[in-house]
C-alpha cells in the first residue's frame, strides 16, 4: 500500500502547468497577462523559467502557490503534486503551501519580517503545519547549520537587520526547505545579492535541492545562469513560452530569435570579446504585444507571415519552439 | 556598546529632559496666576464690603502679597513634598482634594481609553483588511467622530440615550459598586472617546494598510500562514511602532477632555473640579491640576520613547550598520 503510494508520488510531476491563460480586469477592460503557458517540473528536476521583466515569469511561478492577482480569471490548469491549485479552496491552498510548495523570493531583506527574530521566521513554516514550538525550536539550529550559517544558536536569537543579504537569503532557503516541500519556486533568488554571494547561494540552492530531491522552478532573467544549473529551460516572452529546451542545447543552439537575442545580449566571460548586442525595442507585456508572433516587432527575421497568427509549437533540433522559421535562427 | 548600556544612557537623557520640561512648565503654571484676570480675594469674599485693612490681612493670609519669585519657590518647595497647598474655597488640602476626585476621573479615563483603543483599532483593522466599500464607510464614521467636539457629543448622547431612551443615567457617577459605576460612566466615556476613536481608526487604518502591503506579509502567506496569525504576527505587530506614539498623545488628551465631559454629565471628577476652581479663582487647585496634567504628559511621552525600541528592534540598533 505504502509502496504503491510512493510509486504514484514518484510518477506524478511536482508541478504541471498546462495551457494557463490569465487575464485581469482593469477599469472595465480585460488585460491578458498569460496566454497558453505550459510548464512542467518533475520531482528532483531543476527547470529554468527565463525572460525579461514583464514577461509573466513571476506570475507563472506564483500561480503554483495559487497566488494570483486580485480579480484574475484563468483558463487551463495548474497542478502541484496532484493537487489542482486553481480549483482549490482557501483551506486546501493553505495546506498546499504548508506542505508541498515553498517559494524563495528575490529580496530577502524585504521578505523576512524585520521586527521578528530569525528563529521565528525559520520555524514559522513548521509551526504553521502543526509542529510544536518546542520541536520546531529543536530543529532550527540544524536547519541553519545546513545552509552554512555559523553559530546557528546565536543566529536564531538575532534580528534580520543584523545579517547581510547573502546570509538572510540562506535563512530564507533554510526556511523554505524546512517543510520538506516537493516543489521549490525560486523567484530571482540571487538578483538582489552581490556577484560573489550569488554564486554561493546558487551553489547552496542546488546542493540542498539535490539532497532533498525537490523539484525546482528557477525563475531568472539571466539565461547564462539558468543554462548552468537547469536541466531544462523555458524561455518566456510577453506572457507566452516561446522555446523549451535542455539547458545545454539551448545555450549551444537557440531555436527562437528571442532566445538567440538574449544570449547575444549578455556579455560572455569566456572566448573572444564578442560584441554585446542589445535587443532593439523594449520588452512588451502580453497586452501590448502585436498580433501573431509577439516578438515580430523586434525580430530581425520577421516577415509578413509572422503576423498571421501565433506560431504553433514545433520541434526543431533539441528545442520545442514557437517560431515559423527556426532553421534561420540556428541552421 | 552593549544594549544595556545604551538603554541606561537613553533613560538618563530622557529623565533629564523630562525634569527640565516639568521645571519650565511649573513656572508657566504658577505664572498663570498673575495673568488671570480678577482678584482671588474679591472672588472669595463674594462682594462683601471689607475695609482695605481686612483685604490686606486676607492677602497676607493666603500669601498673595509675596513676590513672584518668593511665591513660586514656596509653592514649588511644597510640590516637591507633594504639598500642593490649600484650596481657597474648600479650605482643604489640594492634593487630597484631587486624589478624592480621581475616584471618578481615573475610571472614566480608563473606560474612554479602552473604548477608543478597542473600537478605533478594531475598525482600523477591519477597514484595512476589507478595503473598498467597508473602508469608505468607516472613513465617514471616523471623520464624523473626529469632527464632533465632546460638548456636542455629550449633549447628543444625553438627549438620545439618557432623556429619550432612558437607557443610561444623565448625571452622577453612581455609588452602587463597580457595575453601577460602569453604567453611569458609559455615556461620558463615549463622549470623551469619540474624537480619539476617530483619529485612531484613521491613523490605524493607514498603518495597517501599509504593513499589509509589505512583501514579508506576502511571503508569510506563501508559507501557508493565514487568518488571525498573519494579521497579529505580521501586520498588527509591525504597525505598533507608528501607533504607539499616537496612542500616547491621545491618552493624555483624554485627561484634558475630562473638563468638558465631567461638567456636562455632572460628575465630581478632576475635570469638573478644574472648571469650578477656575471660575472661583481657586488658584492652588488650578495650579495643582495643571501641573499634574503636565507631569502626566511628560511621563507618557517618556514611556512612549522608551517602549519604541522594544517594539521595533531596528530603532534600538540605531544607525549601527549590519555586520
Amino acid at each position: 500500500m505504502l509502496q504503491k503510494k510512493e510509486a504514484e508520488t514518484a510518477r506524478r510531476d511536482a508541478l504541471d502547468i498546462s495551457g494557463l491563460s490569465l487575464a485581469v480586469s482593469r477599469s472595465g477592460t480585460d488585460v491578458p497577462l498569460l496566454a497558453g503557458v505550459s510548464v512542467r517540473v518533475a520531482r528532483g528536476e531543476t527547470v529554468g523559467l527565463v525572460g525579461e521583466s514583464g514577461s509573466g515569469k513571476s506570475l507563472t511561478s506564483r500561480s503554483a502557490l495559487g497566488m494570483l492577482p486580485r480579480g484574475a480569471r484563468t483558463t487551463g490548469g495548474v497542478t502541484v503534486s496532484g493537487v489542482d491549485v486553481l480549483g482549490a479552496d482557501r483551506r486546501t491552498l493553505r495546506e498546499l503551501r504548508r506542505t508541498r510548495v515553498s517559494m524563495i523570493f528575490q529580496d530577502p531583506r524585504a521578505s523576512i519580517n524585520p521586527v521578528r527574530r530569525v528563529g521565528d521566521y525559520l520555524t514559522e513554516g513548521l509551526r504553521a503545519r502543526g509542529v510544536s514550538s518546542r520541536e520546531a525550536a529543536e530543529r532550527a539550529p540544524d536547519l541553519l547549520d545546513q545552509v552554512g550559517i555559523r553559530d546557528p544558536r546565536g543566529a536564531l536569537r538575532r534580528f534580520p537587520h543584523e545579517f547581510s543579504g547573502g546570509m538572510l537569503q540562506r535563512v530564507m532557503i533554510a526556511g523554505a526547505l524546512s517543510t520538506e516541500p516537493e516543489l521549490l519556486l525560486a523567484d530571482e533568488p540571487t538578483t538582489a545579492l552581490d556577484v560573489t554571494t550569488q554564486a554561493e547561494v546558487v551553489g547552496l540552492l542546488k546542493t540542498m535541492q539535490e539532497a532533498h530531491g525537490t523539484g525546482m522552478l528557477f525563475v531568472t532573467h539571466d539565461l547564462d545562469l539558468a543554462a548552468a544549473i537547469c536541466d531544462r529551460i523555458y524561455v518566456m516572452y510577453a506572457g507566452r513560452i516561446v522555446e523549451e529546451a535542455t539547458g545545454a542545447s539551448l545555450f549551444r543552439s537557440p531555436a527562437h530569435p528571442y532566445t538567440r537575442a538574449l544570449l547575444e545580449a549578455s556579455p560572455s566571460v569566456h572566448g573572444e570579446k564578442a560584441v554585446v548586442k542589445a535587443i532593439r525595442g523594449r520588452p512588451l507585456a502580453l497586452a501590448e504585444a502585436p498580433s501573431g508572433c509577439s516578438f515580430r516587432d523586434r525580430c530581425p527575421l520577421a516577415e509578413e507571415s509572422c503576423a498571421e497568427g501565433v506560431p504553433p509549437y514545433r520541434a526543431h533540433g533539441a528545442s520545442t519552439v514557437a517560431c515559423l522559421r527556426p532553421e534561420e535562427v540556428a541552421p | 556598546m552593549t544594549m544595556a548600556r545604551t538603554f541606561a544612557t537613553r533613560l538618563g537623557l530622557r529623565a533629564l529632559g523630562a525634569a527640565v520640561t516639568i521645571l519650565l512648565a511649573s513656572l508657566l503654571v504658577y505664572g498663570s496666576l498673575f495673568l488671570m484676570p480678577g482678584d482671588p480675594v474679591l472672588a472669595l469674599t463674594g462682594g462683601r464690603r471689607l475695609t482695605p485693612e481686612q483685604i490686606e490681612a486676607l492677602r497676607h493670609a493666603y500669601g498673595f502679597d509675596r513676590s513672584f519669585a518668593q511665591g513660586y519657590l514656596d509653592w514649588a518647595g511644597g510640590v516637591l513634598h507633594l504639598d500642593f497647598g490649600t484650596s481657597l474655597t474648600y479650605q482643604s488640602d489640594v492634593g487630597a482634594l484631587i486624589t478624592s476626585r480621581l475616584d471618578v476621573s481615573a475610571p472614566l479615563i480608563a473606560y474612554a481609553a479602552s473604548l477608543a483603543l478597542l473600537f478605533g483599532l478594531g475598525l482600523a483593522l477591519l477597514s484595512a483588511v476589507k478595503g473598498g466599500r467597508v473602508n469608505r464607510a468607516m472613513a465617514v464614521v471616523a471623520s464624523t467622530a473626529t469632527a464632533t467636539p465632546p460638548f456636542v457629543s455629550a449633549i447628543v448622547l444625553l438627549a438620545v440615550f439618557a432623556v429619550g431612551l432612558g437607557w443610561f443615567p444623565s448625571t452622577g457617577a453612581g455609588d452602587g459598586g463597580p457595575a453601577d459605576r460602569l453604567w453611569h460612566l458609559t455615556l461620558p466615556a463615549i463622549a470623551m472617546a469619540l474624537v480619539s476613536f476617530g483619529v485612531l481608526s484613521r491613523v490605524g487604518h493607514a498603518a495597517f494598510t501599509e504593513e499589509l502591503r509589505r512583501e514579508h506579509v506576502e511571503v508569510a502567506r506563501s508559507r501557508g500562514v493565514g487568518g488571525a496569525a498573519l494579521i497579529t504576527r505580521h501586520v498588527v505587530r509591525n504597525a505598533l511602532a507608528p501607533l504607539v506614539t499616537v496612542i500616547g498623545v491621545l491618552l493624555v488628551s483624554l485627561f484634558a477632555g475630562t473638563a468638558v465631559v465631567e461638567t456636562a454629565f455632572g460628575l465630581d471628577g478632576v475635570g469638573s473640579l478644574l472648571i469650578s476652581s477656575v471660575s472661583r479663582r481657586d488658584f492652588p487647585v488650578v495650579q495643582g491640576i495643571a501641573l499634574i496634567a503636565v507631569v502626566l504628559f511628560v511621563i507618557v511621552n517618556t514611556l512612549v520613547d522608551l517602549v519604541l525600541p522594544l517594539v521595533d528592534p531596528r530603532a534600538a540598533a540605531g544607525r549601527k550598520a549590519a555586520p
